[in-house]
């Protein structure tokens, strides 16, 4: 259990790291006004320009669209971004090449499709690099494969065609506006410093007046980073108390073996003691034993631990982190339970009265 | 060692319970025993003879009186110490045979060796030559399930030889077993008598005590009376079947011979 919590933490702190660490996203909000006002391309230019300490800012607009090739319908959406953008999120690409300058700037119907899209559409045969598909009613070519970046929160992100910003503006969107935008800066620059310089930028920009809310919401992917950390974190410190308390509960479950084996076996509890057994012959026995059987039963539930988390983490497509701390720690833990819920049937044993488990049937 | 009497018990008595429950077992027990005797003690059920065997065993502690074995005052020892005079000094065999039922005839035989911490090797050897002794070599692997009763006492007795003790106790070992099975018994316990092991033996039948060279009668929780120089049988084939104990009809059947082995 421990070890698949492990694994989900792993699993979505790789995902977080693939947004980037040190970078904003800004998006606008509605603040105080009753309607939602878009960034657009000159915002970009400015926080490009005028924040120190920035190292790039991308901006994305996207929308819905049919994807049509050979006579296949396909529903998607085009994402108008600038060649930044795939490193602020960290998209590599299949096959294929990136924008060139000029078509970013002339805005040419090229495109980025991902796996989805390529499977859905394209023959399983044929590269679909250098072929011709139409967005609606907008012909692209398409110029690159990207690599799969995985499904998060039932949204399939691999179902998405990246074509050049100012194209999608004119084509799709027909204005300026900006969905949102990456902003990346410099690690040696404090998060809270540039957050801050980012946010008077912006105010003023939309003229905001002193008093009035902020109609944008900048959030810092650290932050992301570190509050799934740690809801996975406290899930995993309660997968460990279920683990815990079901290690008690095996803990008394061998106790009352042990209990039931001393009645049961009180007839050779005494002839031990007739012989000359001391008490604590009959206890370290009882004890031994008890921690034998702990051990054994610690083995086995390793082994079985291991093999459901192989299963589950596949089937939950986490990825299976192997911790030998929490595996030795789960033996020495089952040892332990086998001293300590084995010491009260072995103290209980060793101080039978050896005439009574004689007379004892 | 003390060249004195192996046993003494002087005044013990024996309450169980406590206040209007209490009972008094043994109520002022006197009794010297010789080291090489062969004492059988007999009476009424309930007279205290298991209360005193117990005693002598080191199993249990008077409530008042002096228990000396081989000179120590056993009533002032610990648990512990007990344990120690019984795996140095003593062999037991109960009238259950009380054998370990999941390990084999030699298995039980060394099992006394363990507690002595003797290695496995001397063990092994130790106890097949315990088990020789009684004849069962064959049985050697054997489970107690897949012995006769008689199998199985002569299994008890190895494993109450096997550490050379001084003194044997037996309380009404023959109690389970029939007369045929009964007086191979005895007449291996006179053997064993004979090459200096004091026994100290518990039976109700007089046919069992005429092997005895000393009887003690228990009555009430008091020694009633002591034969000693008791008209003791021959063990194996001799012919002295004159006295008293041969007067049991299953052991006259033998013929000249009062024994069956
Ligand atoms: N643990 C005990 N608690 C209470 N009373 C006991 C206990 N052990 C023995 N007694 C009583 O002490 C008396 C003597 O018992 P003991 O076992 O010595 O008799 P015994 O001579 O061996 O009899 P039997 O021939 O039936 O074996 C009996 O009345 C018995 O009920
Ligand atoms: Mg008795």
């Amino acid at each position: 259990m421990v070890t698949l919590g492990r694994g989900v933490t792993a699993d979505i702190e790789e995902q977080i790291s693939s947004l980037g660490s040190n970078m904003f996203i800004v998006f606008p909000v509605q603040g105080d006004r009753d309607q939602l006002r878009p960034f657009d391309e000159r915002d970009v230019e400015a926080v490009r320009e005028q924040v120190a300490g920035v190292n790039f800012v991308a901006g994305q607009v996207e929308s819905q669209v049919t994807a049509i090739h050979n006579g296949q319908n396909w529903r998607s959406k085009v994402e108008g971004v600038n060649n930044e953008f795939f490193d602020a999120r960290g998209i590599k690409l299949d096959e294929g090449r990136r924008f060139s300058e000029r078509e970013q700037q002339s805005g040419a119907n090229v495109c980025i499709i991902g796996p989805t899209v390529r499977d859905e559409i394209f023959l399983a045969s044929q590269s679909p690099v250098g072929e011709h598909m139409r967005l609606n009613n907008v012909s692209c070519q398409v110029i690159g494969v990207f690599a799969t970046r995985g499904a998060v929160g039932g949204s399939d992100d691999d179902n998405a065609i990246f074509m050049p910003l100012t194209n999608v503006q004119r084509r799709f969107t027909g204005n300026d506006d900006i969905g949102y935008m990456v902003v990346a800066y410099d690690p040696s620059y404090s998060s809270t410093a540039m957050s801050h310089a980012l946010v008077s930028l912006l105010r003023e920009r939309r003229v905001l007046l002193e008093g009035q809310a902020n109609d944008f919401d900048i959030v810092d992917t650290a932050e992301i980073n570190e509050t799934v950390a740690s809801t996975v974190g406290t899930m995993t410190i309660m997968v460990a108390a279920i683990a815990a308390i079901s290690l008690v509960v095996g803990g008394v479950g061998i106790m009352n073996i042990m209990l039931v084996s001393v009645t049961e076996r009180t007839r050779e509890i005494g002839i031990r003691l007739a012989i000359g057994a001391l008490a604590r012959e009959v206890r370290m026995q009882f004890l031994t034993e008890a921690v034998v059987l702990c051990c054994f039963g610690g083995l086995v539930g390793i082994l079985f631990g291991f093999a459901l988390s192989l299963g589950l983490s596949s089937l939950l497509g986490v990825p299976y982190v192997f911790d030998p701390f929490i595996n030795i720690l789960s033996f020495a833990i089952s040892a332990l339970i086998g001293i300590i819920f084995g010491y009260f049937p072995a103290r209980r044993a060793s101080n039978l009265d050896p005439i009574e488990a004689l007379r004892h049937e | 060692m003390t060249t004195g009497p192996i046993i003494e018990l002087e005044k013990i008595t024996k309450t169980f319970g406590e206040g209007t429950a209490a009972f008094q077992a043994l109520k002022g027990v006197d009794l010297t025993i010789e080291r090489g005797d062969f004492v059988a003690v007999m009476g009424p059920s309930g007279s205290g003879k298991s209360t005193t065997m117990n005693i002598l065993g080191c199993l249990d502690v008077p409530t008042s009186g002096v228990f000396r074995f081989l000179g120590t005052e056993v009533q002032s020892l610990t648990r512990d110490q007990r344990s120690l005079l019984r795996r140095k000094y003593l062999g037991f065999v109960f009238q259950g045979f009380n054998l370990l039922a999941r390990t084999t005839a030699v298995e039980n035989v060394e099992l006394p060796l363990v507690y002595r911490g003797e290695g496995k090797a001397a063990r092994r050897e130790a106890a097949l030559k315990a088990l020789d002794r009684v004849g069962l070599v064959p049985w050697a692997e054997h489970t107690p399930a897949e012995l006769s009763g008689g199998q199985q006492q002569r299994v008890a007795i190895a494993r109450a030889l096997v550490t050379d003790p001084e003194v044997l106790l037996a309380d009404e070992p023959t109690g389970n077993l029939d007369s045929e099975r009964s007086v191979e018994i005895m007449e291996f316990l006179a053997e064993l008598n004979a090459t200096g092991i004091t026994i100290l033996m518990v039976t109700h039948e007089p046919e069992m005590a005429a092997f005895a060279k000393t009887v003690v009668h228990f009555k009430d929780g008091l020694v009633e009376r002591i034969e000693r120089d008791h008209h003791q049988r021959e063990p194996v084939g001799a012919a002295r079947c004159s006295a008293r104990p041969c007067s049991s009809p299953s052991v006259r059947s033998g013929g000249t011979s009062c024994a069956a082995f």
